[in-house]
């Protein structure tokens, strides 16, 4: 088609558009189908190799690695101690080489494919999103559920993020993973999430979409738990799974809710009938969608999974956990938001649950030690800030938060994993068994890794919402948005527990404000602890800190551009008055056909755009509440007084409870999980399992045949006169029925 | 006439099972078998005075079985008594498991 003259093109374009035909058809947007195939196509030929490997062991490959891997310890000790927390082996694969290749190839191509499609779209100025129907996938009674894609305004920004920051990540991982004997394996997971994550934000209904869900959910699972010879790690996978498995039973729920009220699942046709529907349906769909999200999402109650996800490979954590998947709730929402924007009290509940869960991750943030933990709890509560901007029908903002945050949270995994990278070959070159991740063991790094410092300040800033960073602008909208809604729209005429929705606005306003001063000091803290001050690494180790080689700092430079530049995609209007430098509101005007209409549905049809005297003093605000946050954490906290975490007393007090994360997990463990395992072990094993099935059905249907053999072997004596005596007394009773009826 | 027969008839019949019941002896339990077989053919010669001259041929075929019945009967009885030297039903218990 490219061969065609551009006039033919048109012409040929514009025969279509005449014939009803959609204007992207026969364009780049065509090629829809391959931006998820590829990917899909790398899991394929590494997901091959890694078996290759493990079916046909060459003679030059390590005993250790896929498979049955061989407990780390049982290595020789120079082998031990890679990469994350504990000791992995270092062993390079001998396809090494070709999956480095072909597993950031396949996500580059797609990228380069999507930003096609994008241009494509722009050119043609497309409305209506562009259905692409494959095949039939299932006809039972009045469902008739077909295999499609959707691409809209709203999927595409999803898609660049996917591609775009996954292709960077995969860059990373080259650098980060190279020398992991499951290589291989690892990229034909990261391959397969990316495959799922297409899925997901390209299905045309809501089947399609939870294949999606439910694939990046396994590809999770499979990556927390890649260094399963840990059994930590297992469990954290484990633990993972199982937590999202609640969720998904919600997703499921609002899907047979849906299925049972509208009779369709595609997004056009519930969208088309939605409004129809009755408020009360329509908001008890939302809570069981949304429940899913709080499973996907990591919100408050579900969110316990996302900090023990740490425990994967970092860019993994940077992919799937801060960039992507964990985000799959937030575009749910803004995909359901024809749904969302009628159900004022659904709505509410997302926005307080995300308030309430971003307060509460960032307040356990302030104590971590683990790096990766502190950016996880991070993670959590700037959700908790996308969920607000969703909950309040601010889609945009949502949309928008999820690509800055993608960015500067990106960036600050990547980082981290640069660190962790540089700290673990320093231990590993003595031998030591300390802790690589443990904020306390580093301190000094800027002057070994001068590049990771200056990129991850970025980032900080970015996320604390410091002016002219990427964070800044998405994290000011939301608020901006919060607080126009409190007034004037169907959120802030429903009530929530009997709460006005008026006051609940506000007071989420108000949380949000003291998030983003904790932001700005745990992120401050980490940064602190992390680069500044003198190294507590180890006088032997320090000669070995160094910047990560250029494979893994290339996309970090990418990523801290991305992040200080970022805002650019959605300038306020009161900013760009000030300073003509960028289009406004780009974003809001290109996700308009997506979800323009539903926010106008919230707000009354009027722009939720506050005066610019007001816009003025809650930026003032916001900036002013990062900036003391920031100097605040600069001045209290004294990297000089910080020991090794060995030397390192216990926490106490208030301390320790934010340290132990308000001791959470092991109230789910007494509240949830072990009356369910004791339930389990007492009452359906012993009791149900081993004593009504084994013992009652099982075993009794034994007893009872060998009763009966029993009885008829006695009756069988073998005296012919006892046969005679029961064949008369037979016979009379058979005649003293007949004679007696 | 009849119902005299037929007592008659019953209390034979009666007489034969309670001897193949309580009786030990194999020549005797034999003999109260073809004691019940008579008690049959009384009923069916009495009845056949009513019914017409069915009855007597059944006598007749019942009277051929018992004889074959007797010879092979009497020919086992014999059998044993020689392997055994007794005829007491009590002492033959082969069929007990």
């Amino acid at each position: 088609m490219t061969a065609l003259p551009a006039g033919i093109m048109l012409l040929l374009q514009e025969a279509a558009r005449a014939g009803g035909a959609h204007p992207l058809a026969g364009t780049a947007a065509d090629w829809l189908w391959l931006v998820p195939v590829l990917p899909l196509l790398g899991f394929l030929i590494n997901g091959a190799l890694s078996l290759v490997a493990v079916a046909h062991p060459g003679p030059a490959d390590p005993d250790a690695g896929h498979g049955e891997a061989k407990p780390a310890h049982a290595l020789p000790p120079d082998t031990a101690g890679a990469h994350g927390d504990d000791h992995h082996p270092v062993a390079r694969h001998r396809f090494a080489g070709i999956v480095s290749v072909i597993g950031p190839l396949v996500l580059a191509l797609s990228f380069a494919l999507t930003a096609a499609i994008f241009f494509a779209m722009r050119a043609a100025h497309a409305e209506e999103p562009f259905i692409q129907n494959y095949f039939t996938w299932m006809i039972t009674g009045e469902l008739d559920l077909a295999m499609a894609f959707q691409l809209d305004q709203l999927a595409m920004v999803m898609m660049l993020v996917i591609t775009g920051v996954g292709t960077l990540i995969h860059v990373f991982s080259v650098g980060y993973m190279r020398d992991d004997p499951g290589y291989p394996r690892y990229f034909a997971y990261l391959n397969l999430f990316v495959f799922f994550m297409l899925v997901l934000v390209l299905g045309a209904s809501y089947p399609v979409m939870f294949i999606g869900w439910e694939g990046v959910g396994l590809c999770s699972y499979l990556l927390i738990g890649f260094w399963f010879s840990e059994k930590a790690n297992a469990d954290a996978g484990k633990k993972a799974f199982i937590v999202n498995r609640i969720g998904d039973f919600g997703f499921l729920i609002a899907l047979m809710l849906l299925f049972a009220n509208v009779g369709k699942l595609d997004f056009l046709g519930i969208a088309a009938v939605a409004p129809g529907m009755s408020v009360a349906v329509v908001t008890a769909i939302c809570l069981f969608l949304f429940l899913g999200c709080v499973g996907k999402s990591a919100q408050i109650p579900l969110y316990v999974w996302l900090p023990d996800a740490m425990a994967g490979p970092t860019p993994v954590s940077a992919l799937i956990h801060a960039a992507t998947m964990v985000t799959a709730g937030v575009y749910l929402v803004a995909r359901s938001s024809f749904l969302f924007s009628l159900a004022p009290v659904a709505g509410l509940t997302v926005a307080l649950t995300g308030a309430v869960t971003a307060l509460f991750a960032a307040t356990i943030g302030l104590k971590q030690w683990d790096i990766k933990k502190i950016l996880a709890y991070s993670t959590v509560s700037q959700l908790g800030f996308m969920f607000i901007a969703v909950g309040v029908g601010a889609y945009v903002a949502g949309i928008f938060h999820l690509a800055t945050h993608a960015f500067f949270k990106a960036l600050l995994f990547l980082g981290s994993g640069s660190v962790i990278y540089a700290m673990h070959a320093a231990y590993h070159k003595t031998g030591s068994h300390e802790d690589a991740q443990d904020v306390r063991n580093m301190g000094g790094l800027r002057r070994y890794m001068p590049v990771t410092w200056v990129l991850m300040w970025i980032a900080t800033l970015a996320i604390a919402g410091i002016p002219p960073f990427a964070g800044f602008f998405s994290k000011d909208e939301i608020l901006a948005s919060v607080y126009a809604r409190a007034h004037g729209s169907n959120l802030a005429e429903a009530s929530l527990l009997g709460i006005p929705g008026s006051t609940l606005l506000y007071f989420i306003y108000f949380i949000g404000l003291v998030t983003a001063l904790l932001t700005a000091i745990y992120m401050t803290r980490m940064m602190l602890y992390t680069f500044h001050g003198p190294n507590r690494t180890g006088e032997a180790e320090r000669g070995a800190l160094k910047e990560a080689p250029w494979v893994m700092t290339g996309p970090l430079v990418v990523l801290g551009v991305l992040s200080a530049f970022g805002g650019w995609l959605n300038l306020p209007k009161v900013f760009t008055d000030a300073l003509p430098v960028g289009s406004t509101f780009a974003l809001e005007h290109w996700l308009e056909p997506v979800v323009g209409e539903h926010q106008l549905a919230v707000t009354h049809g009027k722009a939720a755009h506050l005066a610019a005297g007001t816009e003025y003093v809650l930026i003032g605000a916001a900036v002013a509440i990062a900036v003391a946050g920031i100097l605040v954490a600069w001045r209290m906290l004294k990297p000089e007084q910080l020991v090794p975490k060995k030397d390192a007393p216990a926490e106490q007090g208030i301390e320790r409870v934010l340290a132990e994360k308000y001791f959470v997990d092991e109230g789910y463990d007494r509240v949830i999980v072990q009356p369910v395992y004791q339930g389990s072990r007492g009452f359906l094993w012993r009791g149900v399992d081993a004593g009504l099935i084994d013992g009652l059905f099982v075993n009794g249907s034994g007893w009872l045949a060998r009763g009966f053999g029993w009885l008829g072997s006695a009756a069988q004596t073998g005296a012919v006169g006892t046969y005679a005596w029961v064949l008369v007394l037979g016979v009379i009773a058979v005649i003293g029925v007949f004679t007696l009826r | 006439m009849l119902a005299e027969a037929l007592a008659l008839s019953a209390a034979l019949f009666t007489i034969g099972v309670v001897g193949v019941l309580i009786r030990r002896n194999a020549i005797i339990i034999f003999m109260c078998v073809e004691l019940m077989l008579n008690a049959v053919n009384l009923s069916f010669v009495a009845l056949s005075r009513y019914y017409g001259a069915d009855g007597q041929v059944f006598v007749f075929f019942v009277m051929t079985v018992a004889a074959a019945e007797a010879a092979v009967g009497l020919a086992i009885i014999i059998s044993i008594f020689r392997h055994r030297q007794s005829v007491n039903l009590q002492n033959i218990n082969l069929l007990r498991g």
